[in-house]
């Protein structure tokens, strides 16, 4: 796991808070992770737990304001040159000017990003291949426009988009979520990027198209060698798409292990809980357990365990006095829970 | 697409049918009948009518055929010659009084329109994209104010303003050595002197609507996925904003057009009447109190028909910039 | 709901309603559990504070308009020989020489400029005229019944003319208040006029659908392209000169409303097309109820407050309208009064150089039109709070 040669990013404690009339929700809350190239981490969670802004963060694409990093770091390994023997740059993207040259430099070329709603990631007046071939063009000094168009018709015909060269000049109306959502990946992948971060590429698709969806981010991640962060509420997609797992609730990681421990072997009772509320094929015809209560108030100031109203295994006394920490139970295997 | 823009355009001849009913109706609706008055207004000027004269007077317009041969007369006249008929007042036919006054109007709506889109939208975008900041405010209220001020009531105290502090009278579209003179360019630099202030007053409600569109549309546009889709391409602020959203936003705007250009003619008509402008509401406003119904009438005609071809206009003016109502509603 | 937003603020799906209401505050008042529909637009209005103050002045201005007898102090006629065209009488407080405090006004003199040949006013301040309260003047019928002479001030000698006089001698003030009646109480009779043509045609389109509908729809369709003045100038100048004011008025209002109700009958059709599915409305059928009585009682209330916006927002047009026919001279003619009549003087720009005053109905027009904006702007924000 440390294998310096391909690590790509570095999150550590970052905090990202936003600061509203009704009181500042604190998104995301000190969350930490590595990420290599070649290798894929899985974030998960219900909605409103951060995941989205983590991501959000890394690209600096939080509006601000109301939201802010305010705290942590983000360290990018880039490396000049095409080959990995050249020299490497580290960049922490939270001290550089939100939308200046040298992020824009970074965004859609060291960093491809996919989004959920494969019906408005597109400008519905703008061709499909203007606004792939747009990206080329911005990070891409000198390339001719007849040559963005063949590289966008070829990227295109990649993501399994048939008649290619004639779909380049539709517009976004004229395409199935599918099919949007490959020219997503293709508008992602077309600078060759040496991270792909998906934020939920799946989850408005019917299931089969989900399937093929997957499995192009999973050739393609292993073809181009990217680092890939996956988001989703989806237990099943995140298990078949990463190495490793983040649980996130309330800003804050939960657990965070190998996907096959945290499979085999989860232990904090909000993974527990989300394990138990997806129905399984081999499991037994038993009722799925829905997690009981809602979410707290996103404004809220909650002094111990954000899950502790909603916990099955609470201490009071305890859990709601102090935050537990997180902490390394077994190798790789980190958890926030007084339990372990 | 081309049949969808056939339709379109084939839809606009039963409205002006029923248009061209209605200005005749308003020909017809005052008492006594033209030939009459005319007589008797050549008699008051001296000039003896015969018993024949009259006749063939009346048998010239139809006066003893029923209504519907009339209208037929009527709208023959107007669409096979191009006579719309003769105005006593003027005491000259309505073709030569309206023949600069029409497009004139047209001139003064469209520029009005025209200017109110280039004062708005920028304006709508610095408000979209600083939200609540002062000159947000300001211009929301302005707008506010903009929206709900009349435009003929603003022209006299304008008008007033500038006549009483400066000497300057706003009054009518050139100064009084070019009134009759031939077009030249120094007639041109005139009437940009002069036009400017109808311009402005006319386009004022629509410069306020328009902002609060496009700021509107605009905050919305904004939050949607394309636009950060967009951003995390790299794009910069600039580029980003006017290529994507800020066209979303402008586009509705040509479907306005045709809500629009009914008030925007109103308001002219009030405009230039108050400001004396060379166009053809106060012809209109002089028709109407002397009753000269043909010329009232074909001046209403006219406006009604210019509009509903304008709103057409804006309508396939957004066909050509949105592929959507390209694609979309044409295969309908 | 998940996390599909750019911003991702965590959000509590099931977040309860009175956060919509009253965010931050309030959180636990269960009162807005059992408020009424009304009650909830009572309050958000209330918060509008601009509407609030709008509402208090519009019923002040109908309250002048509505008792203008008891408020002027002359008639609309009253003509002062020798006043024409006096600029307004200043009110002054403080008496000279200690003759204590209350408003009085100076008398005026009239003398002929030997250069320009033109009236100027001048104050006597040797004459002090007090102002008096509820002073007996010329006699009217208060509301048309109650026969009475006291009107709310006035001077014993001389004349207050607040806003000055017309060239023809006349108080501008007691004629700004007299106009008032018409140019206000025309909005609300037009729009009354607009109110029913268009909840009933909106309301068959709506209800019934089809060819009817389609034919309703044409036919806005065709009213809303015709630009409205050019045609209200047109009808109104071949109404006959010589009739009396009412009938007048009441023509004018038709002709005004005869474009008008186009805009109510879409909201009543919008609405009518969306709440017709409704399973309380399918359930009224099923019960055997009448077409009329499912429009008026199913579903009209559904939609009142949107109704009631929108009948604010077309006032100030009725008033505008009627202001800029009379003003043109194709509306209600002299010698009734309107503000549209009384800005006839003002057309003249050299007359109103020198008579600003002349000016004044026009600001209450302005701010006649601004303020039942402010009002509709607040009811629309307290009817549908998601509506921007």
């Amino acid at each position: 796991m440390t294998d310096t040669a391909n690590l790509f990013l570095e999150v550590d404690n970052l905090k990202t808070y936003f600061f509203l009339h009704e009181g500042t929700v604190k998104a995301v809350d000190g969350v930490s992770f590595n990420l290599y190239k070649g290798r894929s981490l899985g974030v998960i969670g219900e909605s409103g737990c951060g995941k989205s802004v983590t991501a959000h963060s890394i690209l600096r694409l939080v509006p601000s304001p109301p939201g802010r990093e305010v705290d942590g770091k983000i360290l990018l390994h880039l490396h000049e040159g095409s080959n990995g023997s050249s020299t490497e740059e580290i960049v922490d993207t939270l001290k550089l000017e939100r939308n200046g040259p040298k992020m824009r430099s970074i965004r859609g070329k060291e960093i491809g990003m996919i989004f959920q709603e494969p019906m408005t990631s597109f400008s519905p007046v703008h061709t499909i291949g203007s606004q792939i071939m747009e990206n080329l063009l911005l990070h891409t000094p000198g390339i001719s426009k007849k040559e963005a168009r063949d590289r966008t018709i070829e990227m295109l015909q990649r993501v399994g988009i048939a008649r290619a060269h004639q779909q380049v000049d539709a517009y976004p109306h004229q395409f199935s979520g599918g099919m949007r959502q490959r020219a997503m990946i293709a508008m992602a992948l077309i600078c060759g990027p040496s991270m792909l971060i998906g934020d939920e590429p799946t989850t408005a698709l019917d299931v089969t198209i989900q399937a093929q969806i997957l499995d192009l981010i999973n050739d393609l991640q292993a073809e181009l060698n990217m680092a890939l962060m996956y988001i989703s509420h989806d237990l099943a997609v995140v298990g078949e798409m990463s190495d490793e797992i983040i649980v996130m609730y309330l800003g804050l990681v939960m657990e965070h292990a190998s996907t096959d421990e945290i499979f085999d072997n989860p232990l904090h009772p909000y993974t527990l809980a989300l394990w138990r509320s997806i129905p399984t094929i081999e499991g037994k015809l038993e009722r799925l357990t829905p997690i009981s209560g809602t979410l707290p108030s996103p404004f809220a100031h909650i002094p111990g365990c954000p899950f502790f109203s909603r916990c099955e295994r609470r201490i009071p006394g305890t859990c709601d006095a102090a935050l537990p920490p997180l902490k390394e139970v077994a190798p790789g295997h980190w958890v926030r829970c007084v339990l372990y | 697409m081309l049949v969808y823009i056939i339709r379109r355009i084939l839809m606009l001849i039963p409205i002006l049918i029923l248009m061209s009913m209605v200005a005749f109706f308003l020909i017809e609706l005052p008492p006594g009948d033209w030939v009459s008055t005319r007589i008797t207004q050549l008699e008051m000027s001296g000039v003896q009518v015969s018993a024949d004269e009259a006749a063939r007077l009346i048998a010239q317009y139809g006066l003893d055929k029923p209504m519907p041969v009339r209208y037929w007369r009527w709208v023959e006249g107007i669409v096979m010659r191009g006579n719309w008929g003769f105005s006593m007042q003027w005491n000259k036919p309505v073709n030569e009084i309206l023949a600069e006054r029409v497009p004139m109007t047209i001139v003064i709506s469209l520029s009005a329109l025209l200017l109110s889109w280039i004062v708005a939208i920028p304006i709508g975008i610095y408000s979209a994209t600083h939200q609540y900041s002062f000159l947000d405010y300001v211009f929301t209220i302005l707008g506010f104010i903009g929206v709900a001020t009349p435009g003929f009531l603003l022209a006299l105290i304008l008008a007033w303003v500038l006549f009483a502090k400066f000497g300057f009278s706003m009054l009518g579209l050139y100064s009084r050595e070019y009134l009759e003179a031939p077009w030249s360019f120094a007639k041109f630099l005139d009437l940009l002197k002069h036009i400017w202030l109808p311009l402005i007053l006319v386009g004022m409600g629509n410069t306020a609507g328009t902002i609060r569109v496009v700021r509107n549309n605009l905050l919305d546009e904004l939050n949607k996925q394309y636009v950060i889709a967009a951003r995390s391409k790299g794009l910069s602020e600039w580029k980003l904003l006017l290529k994507y959203p800020v066209r979303l936003a402008i586009n509705p705007l040509l479907s306005t057009v045709s809500f629009i250009l009914p008030g925007l003619v109103s308001g002219s008509v009030l405009i230039d009447i108050v400001l004396s402008l060379q166009t053809t509401g106060p012809v209109l406003l002089r028709a109407t109190l002397a009753q000269d119904m043909y010329l009232a009438g074909s001046i209403v005609l006219i406006l009604s028909a210019l509009t509903v071809v304008g709103a057409l206009l804006g309508d396939l003016l957004l066909i050509v910039v949105d592929p959507r109502i390209r694609f979309g509603r044409a295969e309908k | 709901m998940s996390s599909q937003t750019p911003i991702a603020i965590p959000q509590t799906p099931e977040a309860p309603p009175e956060t919509i209401i009253e965010p931050g505050k309030a959180a636990t008042d269960e009162r807005y559990y059992y408020a009424s529909q009304w009650q909830l637009i009572r309050w958000r209005f209330s918060r509008h504070k601009a509407a609030v103050v709008s509402i208090v002045l519009l019923v002040i201005l109908y309250i002048l308009a509505i008792f203008a007898e008891f408020f002027s102090p002359y008639t609309p006629d009253t003509r002062f020989e020798g006043y024409q065209s006096a600029p307004p009488t200043p009110i002054h407080w403080i008496k000279p020489n200690g003759g204590g405090f209350g408003p009085y006004v100076f008398d005026t003199v009239r003398e002929l400029d030997k250069e320009t040949f033109k009236y100027i006013y001048q104050p006597d301040e040797t004459k002090v005229l007090p102002i008096h309260f509820f002073v007996h003047a010329e006699p009217y019928k208060l509301l048309g019944l109650i026969r009475t002479d006291i009107h709310l001030f006035g001077v014993k000698e001389g004349r207050v003319l607040l806003f000055g006089s017309d060239r023809l001698a006349r108080d501008v003030f007691t004629r700004t208040l007299f106009g008032a009646r018409i140019s206000l109480s025309i909005g609300l009779v037009g729009v009354f006029i607009s109110f029913v043509l268009g909840v009933l045609l909106g309301g068959i389109s709506g209800y019934f659908g089809g060819v009817v509908d389609d034919v309703i729809q044409r036919v806005i369709d065709f009213l809303l392209a015709i630009p409205g003045l050019p045609l209200w100038m047109t009808l109104s100048a071949a109404l006959p000169r010589d009739w009396p004011t009412l009938k007048l008025y009441f023509a004018i209002t038709v002709i005004l409303s005869i474009l008008g109700w186009t805009g109510l009958a879409r909201v009543v059709r919008g609405k009518m097309l969306a709440l017709r599915e409704e399973d309380y409305t399918l359930a009224a059928r099923g019960a055997g109820a009448s077409a009329w009585r499912i429009i008026t009682r199913h579903l009209l209330p559904g939609f009142t407050s949107h109704l009631i916006v929108s009948i604010t927002f077309n006032i100030p047009g009725m008033i505008l309208s009627e202001t800029a026919l009379s003003f043109i001279g194709v509306g209600i003619q002299p010698p009734a009064v309107s503000w549209g009549t009384l800005l006839q003087d003002a057309q003249n720009l050299t007359a109103v150089a020198q008579q600003t005053w002349l000016m004044i109905p026009a600001l209450f027009v302005i701010g006649t039109v601004l303020l039942f904006n402010f009002v509709g702007d607040g009811l629309r924000d307290a009817a549908d709070p998601y509506a921007r």
